[in-house]
């Protein structure tokens, strides 16, 4: 019996894997093209080259691409810069989630930090304008992905501290502790909007929304930072999650350390998904559906679901953008709702087909 | 290889485990028997170092348990659990390849595949590398989790231990029997061998000691000739037992 190549036969997975990041990356780079040239205000290749020489100090801007640069250098640019980096961090951070609590439905909302930033935003858009005067420059620019950002990692310290007995972390005490801080954090949100007036009423709803319109390059250093670094910190989280697909029990008898890996991941994730929000609003559908794209193509090893939930949750974000700025052009439809549109019917498919017998 | 000192397990106010001592040696099959609820599964957690004494110890080489780190401990002793579900779909091969992640970062990780291959061939599953996870029996299941802790153990730096519970629950007789002699045969290689079994005469097969534990307590330990015998058995189980044709029976009335 030859039994190595027995072995190789009964696990394609590697060589399959191994297309996973070219392909990801390349993906990810079509969909920041397209979103770079396209939209309602037509770039063009050479005005895209003109204006990247340009900002690379290697050549002067001819006079009839100067409009291409400002569309490209000013709106789109951080904005696909935005979109790419907040999509990984919700790709990233709902691969892990998955993971950890062992379940296909989690996604970063059931760890509080979504209710939390909402909470915190619509108090920032409620009481910020009495506080500060209305986008009273610096301060009003900041406030809200800062109010936000606090709001999302702050629920999910308090949920974490919730679900921690004794030094252990009990991922059922976790989810019920989930549930209980988003219906309060969604009860105080109703409570905000109550007491609110209709422009606030109006901001509000679109925050909840998401939209990527209010890109700019000041928050692109940010959001690389506070985004960028957890999710990478995430894929390198691969094999402990790899372990807990067995089980926490598992998991420790292979050597893992349980316990600090599942703080390390909510904190991670919930850092990445707030920074996020907090510039965008609530997106939602990356985080949950994007992690089982990957599984469905390239099985369940993190070593590849973690980085191609990352690259795919980005192209796709930026895809979604794109589609939300001209589908309704000069109007933009709210991006969060492009996402739960191209992702509900995907989901309801998933769970038909595991309904059906694909649950391993 | 692995030694418990007056250990004792609580849960809250109920204790699970009681002044245990015993002693796990390299080469040796250990089999832990008693009633439902005696504290058999919970021994097996506290001797992987899955849950800490309240009172007492647990050392492993000679150092305490709970000093070792959990990869360094990993390379030595595997653990195979009653039951195993995944949480996402994988072929068994995969899960087998999950033994080898205490390996990452060490100069052994390059016989990975070699070691899969071997444990795939050692617990029988060969055949079954290629197949969904899901889509296997309880007892194919067993097996795949039985070449996983053999595949953890490949290339262990010292003595190893190999703790199951309760393995041969979903097997037929002629796997269950096939099981035994694995493990039998891993003892004779060097391994120190710890299984939860419920069917005495398994037990008597395949141990070298037996460990009887009844009510939190170890009662019994010993060779299966010294303690499975009826009037303990009887007293443990709280029914009479009679040995028919050197098989070991409760005597039900008529």
């Amino acid at each position: 019996m030859d039994v190595s190549a027995s072995v190789a036969l009964a696990t394609p997975r590697p060589r399959r894997g191994v297309a996973l990041l070219p392909l990801g990356l390349a993906l990810l780079a079509a969909a920041m093209l397209a979103g770079v040239l396209l939209g309602p205000a037509r770039v063009t290749a050479s005005g895209l080259f003109a204006a990247l020489l340009d900002a690379l100090g290697l050549a002067e801007l001819p006079v009839e691409h100067a409009r291409d640069a400002a569309v490209l250098g000013v709106v789109r640019a951080p904005r696909v810069l935005l979109g790419a980096l907040i999509g990984s961090g919700l790709g990233a951070a709902g691969a892990a989630m998955q993971g950890l609590f062992r379940n296909p439905l989690a996604d970063p909302g059931l760890i509080g930090v979504s209710a939390g930033a909402a909470l915190a935003a619509v108090a920032a858009i409620v009481f910020g304008g009495s506080l500060f005067g209305a986008t009273a420059g610096l301060v009003g620019l900041w406030m809200l992905p800062l109010a936000a950002f606090a709001g999302g990692l702050g629920a999910t310290l308090l949920m974490a501290r919730l679900g921690t007995v004794g030094g252990v972390t009990s991922v059922a005490t976790l989810l019920l502790a989930g549930v209980a801080v988003n219906a309060l954090a969604g009860a105080l949100t109703g409570l905000l909007i109550f007491m609110a007036d209709d422009r606030q009423v109006r901001d509000i709803t679109f925050w909840t929304l998401g939209s990527l319109a209010g890109a700019r390059w000041a928050q692109v250093p940010v959001v690389l930072l506070l985004v960028g670094i957890p999710s990478l910190m995430l894929c390198a989280l691969a094999r402990p999650f790899n372990a807990l697909l067995l089980g926490e029990a598992e998991a420790f008898h292979l050597g893992t350390r349980v316990e600090s890996v599942k703080r390390f991941a909510i904190v991670l994730a919930a850092i990445a998904v707030a920074a996020g929000v907090a510039f965008t609003g609530l997106i939602g559908f990356v985080g949950l559906v994007v992690p089982h794209l990957v599984r469905l193509g390239f099985g369940s090893d993190h070593r590849l679901v973690l980085p191609g939930a990352a690259l795919l949750g980005g192209a796709l974000l930026v895809l979604a953008d794109l589609l939300a700025r001209s589908l309704a052009a000069p109007a933009e439809l709210p991006v969060g709702v492009v996402t739960a549109l191209l992702g509900a019917p995907f989901f309801l498919w998933l769970l038909r087909r595991r309904a059906a017998g694909g649950a391993g | 290889m692995i030694a418990a000192e007056g250990l004792t397990i609580r849960a809250g106010r109920r204790r699970l485990l009681c002044g245990v001592t015993l002693q796990l040696l390299p080469g040796e099959v250990l089999a832990v028997v008693g009633p439902n609820g005696a504290g058999k599964s919970t021994l097996l957690r506290a001797l992987s170092g899955e849950l800490r004494p309240d009172a007492g110890a647990v050392m492993f080489e000679g150092q305490d348990l709970a000093s070792w780190s959990p990869a360094a401990l990993a390379r030595r002793r595997a653990v195979v659990s009653q039951h195993v579900a995944l949480a996402f779909p994988m072929v068994a091969a995969e899960v087998v390849a999950l033994g080898r992640l205490p390996w990452h970062g060490t100069p052994a990780a390059a016989q990975d595949e070699a070691a899969v291959a071997e444990a795939l061939s050692a617990a029988g599953v060969l055949r079954l590398a290629g197949q969904p996870h899901g889509t296997l029996s309880g007892g194919e299941r067993q097996r795949v989790q039985v070449a996983r802790a053999l595949a953890q153990l490949h290339g262990a730096p010292g003595p190893a231990a190999l703790l199951l519970d309760e393995p041969t629950a979903s097997l037929d007789v002629k796997h269950g029997a096939a099981l035994l002699a694995l493990l039998r045969r891993l003892a004779r290689q060097g391994l120190a061998v710890l299984v939860v079994l419920h069917d005495l005469n398994e037990a008597a097969f395949v141990a070298d000691r037996v460990a009887v534990l009844a009510d939190s307590r170890l009662v019994m330990f010993g060779t299966p000739q010294e303690v499975l015998r009826p009037a303990l058995l009887g007293d443990v189980y709280g029914i009479p037992f009679r040995a028919t044709g050197g098989v070991l029976a409760p005597a039900f009335a008529g």
